[in-house]
């Protein structure tokens, strides 16, 4: 076991897949000498060469084409969009033609792709550098979206990513980066489409991702010292492929479901898990569904706004506490 | 003065020849299938453009890679797909070339190089570069060919893949078929320079690259250095040829917005009979290239009669090849 940080997993996950196989190219902007903007791609350049690392333009299209086109003719290419936000201006590429083209020709093309971004708010960035765009991508047939929260998910899930067959959304959390975590030592794989239970419980389930795991953790921990209320914690880590099994087996221990999600509040993620459960799910609910969400605002700068919008471990904890009782 | 143009040989003549007149033949059956209803959603032909599709075509190694437009019909038969999987497609058959899910617009066949024919302007330029960025990065010699439009040089794709194909000294050529509209609006009124590929060319450090359109032989030659140039590892071209669309943009569009003396005019070019005309006045005996014509009618025949009963998709085939293990499932 080795600690590292969130941000130093990420090049560690690279690393390990571009070691393991030639054919893993990495392309974007900043990404080579700089090491990234957010030094998530540090002392690659000078470990694979310029070949395989390759400083972009401000092209957004043609970096996500040109993976595109790489994929489709035998490599593995890595592209990073500086922020997640960015998607939007390549968002033919990714909507139009990575999720359809498989389909569209009838299996012929296949795009083992992997389109990294640092997403999420918390770094008082903005409207406009601090989206949560995992939706924008499960909304969208044809494309696997990934959201690790921990380092050792980090490296373990971009590992799988790398090397799944079709085009993966990678979710890098930028209020994660400095977290540090325990990573296995040696070749760490983590298969997509498996939730995590991080902390079990009997009473409630909060299904979280991202930097809204370790919050609903906390919350959780707070939820059983201060109210003795035993609720469990699910860190989806993917949208596509979603891990259904695992959320309807806990709510049928807990009966309660809340989600936690960084996003504004229509189309999140969470109101596909609350439709799942009410298809699947409703027999062994004892009370309404919860979702704890940003306000359907575009986020604020401000720090004070910002930690408004976001939902918080206090949030978590009023909002779990207070369903509970009622239902007591 | 000029030295004489290289000699082409006479088997990629007579290759080009039996290319363009298998476009033409091909999509003027299309074009009486769509008003009969077999062909159904939408097609954009290229009748009156082959000479570009057969000139580059005949210019590339069996594993270049073709990028082209929804206007891809001519540039799919090109490298050699066979017709009875295209009518399929275009009537909506499972026997299509992507089993009727990708339709007129996406002719696709990778195993014959033809890389996908992409329907929202621009986004294939840059694919086509990526294409050609895996090609330089594998040391396989293969060159990228991309085909788009006049109108595709105001999208910020078309920029965004030249730049970077620049920088990156990438074996790809893009072409630019300048048939002078867009859907329906003359490219000169929406464009701030006279050529819009081959003025813009300087901008990204390549030559300016202006060709008629309608000549297969100078298509073909333009190609040539080029395609050869980018395989050398020179890096990419950008190449604009003048031609024109003797149809509307799509579907039963009858092109009205344009002048009937300009119509005329470029039918009088037409680049098919004057093809014909050209090898004739070589000393291509009239035979052998009424046999071409002949066998072009027996292959549109005989595609068409394959085609037209094979059945409909199966229901079960709708929500198979999403992901590569041949499903679409979201969830365990
Ligand atoms: C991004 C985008 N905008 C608009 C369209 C609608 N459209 C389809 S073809 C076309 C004209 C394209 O003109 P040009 O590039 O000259 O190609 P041509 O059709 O003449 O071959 C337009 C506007 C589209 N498909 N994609
Ligand atoms: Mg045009």
């Amino acid at each position: 076991m080795a600690e590292l940080t969130y941000r130093a997993a990420v090049a560690a996950g690279i690393a390990q897949e571009m070691e393991r196989d030639p054919n893993v190219v990495l392309i974007g902007e900043d990404v080579g000498a700089a090491g990234g903007v957010f030094k998530l791609t540090e002392g690659l350049l000078e470990r694979f060469g310029p070949e395989r690392v390759r400083d972009t333009p401000i092209s957004e299209q043609a970096i996500v084409g040109a993976a595109m086109g790489a994929a489709m003719t035998g490599l593995r290419p890595v592209a990073e969009l500086m922020f997640s936000d960015f998607f939007a201006v390549a968002w033919d590429m990714v909507a139009n033609q990575i999720a359809k083209t498989r389909y569209m020709t009838d299996g012929q093309v296949s795009l083992p792709l992997v389109l990294r971004t640092a997403n999420g708010a918390g770094l008082r960035f903005g409207a406009q550098h601090s989206q949560s765009i995992e939706n924008w991508a499960m909304a969208i047939p044809g494309l696997k979206v990934v959201a690790p929260a921990t380092p050792a998910d980090v490296v373990g899930l971009m590992a799988a990513a790398i090397r799944d067959p079709d085009p993966v959304i990678f979710c890098e959390h930028k209020a994660l980066f400095a977290v540090k975590g325990e990573v296995p030592d040696g070749e760490h794989v983590v298969p997509l489409g498996q939730a995590a239970v991080v902390r079990e419980g009997s009473d409630a389930t909060i299904v979280a991702l991202a930097a809204m795991v370790p919050r609903a953790r906390e919350a959780a921990e707070r939820l059983a010292a201060d109210h003795g209320i035993s609720a469990e914690v699910i860190d989806l880590r993917c949208l596509v492929p979603l891990d259904a099994h695992t959320i309807l087996a806990s709510v049928s221990k807990t009966s309660r479901l809340f989600t936690v999600e960084e996003n504004p509040r229509l189309c999140g993620w969470g109101a596909e898990i609350v439709s799942l459960v009410a298809d699947e799910g409703f027999y062994s609910l004892d009370a309404p569904i919860v979702r704890i969400t940003t306000p359907h605002i575009p986020l604020p700068s401000a720090a004070a706004l910002e930690d408004l919008a976001l939902p918080t471990v206090e949030r978590i904890v009023e909002t779990v506490r207070r369903r509970l009782d009622e239902a007591r | 003065m000029a030295s004489a143009p290289p000699q082409i040989d006479r088997e990629t003549q007579l290759r080009m020849y039996r290319i363009m007149v298998d476009c033409r033949t091909f999509e003027e059956r299309a074009q009486e299938l769509f008003f009969e209803g077999l062909v159904r959603g939408t097609t954009h032909l290229g009748i009156g453009q082959e000479a570009v599709a057969a000139g580059v075509a005949a210019a590339m190694r069996n594993d270049d890679y073709t990028f082209c437009t929804y206007r891809g019909h001519n540039h799919t038969l090109a490298r050699g797909v066979p017709m009875a999987p295209i009518f399929a497609e275009l009537f909506g058959r499972a026997t299509g070339l992507m089993g009727g899910k990708g339709g007129s617009m996406h002719l696709t066949s990778v195993k014959h190089g033809a890389m996908g024919s992409y329907a929202i302007v621009g986004a294939h330029l840059p694919i086509a570069l990526g294409a050609a960025w895996s090609a330089q990065y594998r040391k396989s010699g293969q060159v990228a060919v991309c085909f788009f439009g006049d109108g595709t040089t105001n999208i910020g794709a078309f920029h965004e893949a030249l730049n970077m194909a620049a920088v990156w000294k990438a074996p790809v050529v893009f072409f630019c078929e300048n048939n002078q509209y867009m859907e329906y609006t003359p490219i000169r009124e929406v464009t701030a320079v006279e050529h819009p590929a081959a003025d813009r060319a300087a901008a990204y450090g390549l030559d300016s690259i202006l060709v008629d359109g309608n000549d297969v032989e100078v298509v073909h030659r333009v190609a040539k250095t080029a395609i050869d140039r980018a395989r050398a590892g020179d890096g990419p071209s950008l190449i604009e040829a003048v031609t024109y669309r003797h149809g509307g943009h799509s579907r039963a569009d009858p092109g009205k917005y344009r002048p009937d003396d300009e119509v005329a005019a470029w039918k009088a070019r037409d680049p098919v009979p004057a093809y014909r005309q050209q090898l004739l006045a070589q000393g291509v005996g009239e035979t052998e290239l009424e046999a071409i014509d002949g066998d072009a009618r027996e292959a549109v025949a005989a595609a068409e009669a394959e085609a037209r009963p094979a059945p409909e998709p199966a229901a079960d085939v709708l929500e198979t090849q999403v992901w590569t293990d041949g499903g679409s499932a979201w969830r365990n």
